[in-house]
């Protein structure tokens, strides 16, 4: 039996239009754009594409664009944690607006946040100010862009958490209370490997977001050759010189890490989906 | 003489919740409000306080000058194209993957995530190397005076990709929950194929439909990336109101810029309350990605 064939006989209709129409759409929109990177890599053969992608520009933007998103993403796991937990267990006053103010940074288009961060981190701008009088510089720096992508990951990591948080028992706390445990051993030992799985799956979101974050990242970074040049930036210049071959080694690199990465998201839930139902 | 109920007699269980004591209690509130006022609430108000810096009369002038008004034009043109299409698809894809068995089901679902891994240079990119001048098909196009990357319909192609999965991925999990059931039995009481989707289905996922759509609707007016790299920032012609922005800001006019970005975020915070209305009329926390 072949791919997409239908297995048994189902009596709805509408079969054959539906799934003709999705199967031609993703292959218009997405599979045969989406080759276009190995069609254009490959003629180039191996040791120029080895060339191209270990550049010391180019390694250094892979390795800023990973660091930055992994420091982001731990951060994110924490704030994401402490916000949900917040948002589900306390009740305090502007609750229901921080719940909803979660979702902003999915909400407002990369470029603002990008502008936002770069004035308030500027030497005049609000944060910058104050940090100044300790001379610490935020833009043009590592550290801005771990800022922004700490702004663009959170909403995943609270999203994930939230519904799990909220489906918690509590009578498992109960008897743990019962039991003799303090509010941090229960936390620590019941619900925090509870939580665990809904947690990695956010922060490899947020993380794979992450690396591949451009808007809101360009302007806090300044951009500076081999210090503040993300890797998504490196594929914008190499286009802008039309090095086509160029742009899409290095883009290949980057896809084929963020999959493998997501697919490593997906074999770790499957695993653990199978120890938790055995 | 009349029975007491049996549930009067007993006296009520006052459930006692566990919870942490006070002084924890503020101090992780404040902790989250801390992080709260660093990136979210510091940053909406800079938008605002930057944007109104010259008086009421500037910001006017920046939000209604001719290049600004042309990209808030194109950004409602991709908009009302992007949505619709994906809508279309994301329907047509839940309804093939919900309502029959068959196979390679899950790699199909895998397939429909494949943009959310992709990062937006690299979905510019692709559409650079699939219809750009500079490639065969490209070149071919242009010769039968069709020109897609650096105009109008390259943004429009790239903001489907970007935001092909949103529509699918909201109404896949509730249509599979809702079943086949109500269509099947349509179908045995003698109802057509396309009376079934209209008087069945539409109704029972309008509001995950609806979703969806404004997920889709709010990445298709903020995307920057991919458009950055497909549109060729023409004034006027090529630019979206992000893109618009950046212009403003790269020639250091950040009055301007943040006065056209305080409509994005004006756009923003509606998605959020309209998403959070939708949401609590379903109790659904949920954020597909």
């Amino acid at each position: 039996m072949g791919l997409f064939q239908r297995k048994r006989r189902n009596i709805l209709p509408g079969f054959g239009l539906s799934m003709g129409y999705t199967v031609f759409y993703l292959s218009a929109i997405v599979i045969v754009p989406l080759s276009m990177i190995f069609f254009n890599t490959i003629p180039m053969g191996w040791e120029p594409f080895v060339h191209a992608v270990t550049a010391p520009r180019v390694l250094a933007s892979y390795r800023l664009s990973f660091s930055t998103a992994f420091f982001a993403a731990i951060f994110d796991a924490l704030a994401g944690l402490l916000t949900a937990w917040v948002l589900v267990r306390y009740r305090f006053p502007g609750k229901g607006l921080l719940d909803a103010l979660v979702d902003l940074p999915f909400a407002l288009p990369t470029a603002v946040a990008g502008i936002c961060f770069a004035t308030l981190y500027s030497p005049m701008g609000w944060f910058g100010q104050i940090l100044a009088h300790w001379n610490l510089q935020i833009i043009n720096t590592p550290t801005g862009i771990v800022i922004a992508l700490i702004f663009i990951g959170f909403p995943f990591v609270v999203r994930t958490i939230q519904p799990v948080l909220e489906e918690v028992e509590q009578e498992i706390e109960e008897a743990a209370h019962c039991l003799g445990a303090t509010r941090w051993q229960t936390f620590r030992k019941i619900l925090l490997p509870h939580l665990f799985p809904a947690l990695l799956t956010g922060v490899t979101l947020a993380f794979a977001r992450g690396i591949g974050e451009y808007g809101s990242v360009i302007f806090i970074a300044g951009n500076l050759p081999m210090k503040t040049e993300i890797a998504p930036l490196m594929i914008m210049s190499k286009l802008d010189q039309f090095d086509y071959a160029g742009a899409s080694a290095v883009a290949l690199v980057l896809l084929c890490i963020s999959f493998s990465m997501l697919l490593l998201l997906n074999a770790v839930q499957e695993w653990q989906q199978k120890e938790y139902n055995s | 003489m009349p029975q007491p109920e049996s549930a009067k007699s007993t006296p009520p269980v006052v459930k006692k919740r566990i919870t942490d004591p006070r002084s924890v209690q503020v101090f992780l509130v404040g902790f989250t409000y801390l992080f709260f006022i660093g990136f979210i609430f510091l940053p909406l108000g800079l938008v605002f306080s930057q944007a109104f810096q010259k008086g009421w009369s500037f910001y006017l002038e920046s939000i209604r000058e001719p290049y600004a008004i042309e990209a808030v034009k194109l950004t409602l043109l991709t908009v009302a194209i992007v949505v619709p299409v994906n809508a279309v698809f994301g329907v047509a894809a839940a309804w093939a993957i919900t309502k029959f068995n068959f196979k390679g089901k899950s790699a199909l679902k895998s397939l429909l995530d494949l943009p959310f891994a992709v990062s937006p240079v690299i979905a510019g990119l692709i559409f650079v190397l699939l219809v750009g001048s500079r490639t065969t098909f490209g070149s071919w196009l242009g010769e039968h005076g069709i020109k897609i990357i650096f105009s109008t319909p390259g943004i429009i192609i790239a903001t489907i990709f970007v935001t092909f999965p949103f529509i699918a991925r909201e109404l896949i999990p509730l249509m599979e929950a809702q079943g086949r059931d109500e269509e099947e039995a349509a179908l045995t009481l003698g109802a057509k194929g396309w009376q079934i989707f209209g008087k069945i289905t539409l109704p029972n996922i309008r509001w995950g439909l609806i979703y969806g759509m404004i997920l889709c609707g709010a990445r298709s007016i903020g995307e920057f990336g991919a458009v950055s790299v497909v549109s060729g920032h023409i004034r006027g012609q090529t630019n979206t109101i992000p893109l618009h922005v950046e212009i403003l800001y790269s020639e250091y006019n950040f009055t301007a810029s943040f006065a056209v970005a305080s409509l994005l975020v004006f756009l923003a915070l509606l998605t959020v309350v309209i998403k959070g209305g939708i949401e609590k009329q379903f109790q659904k926390k949920s954020f597909h990605l």
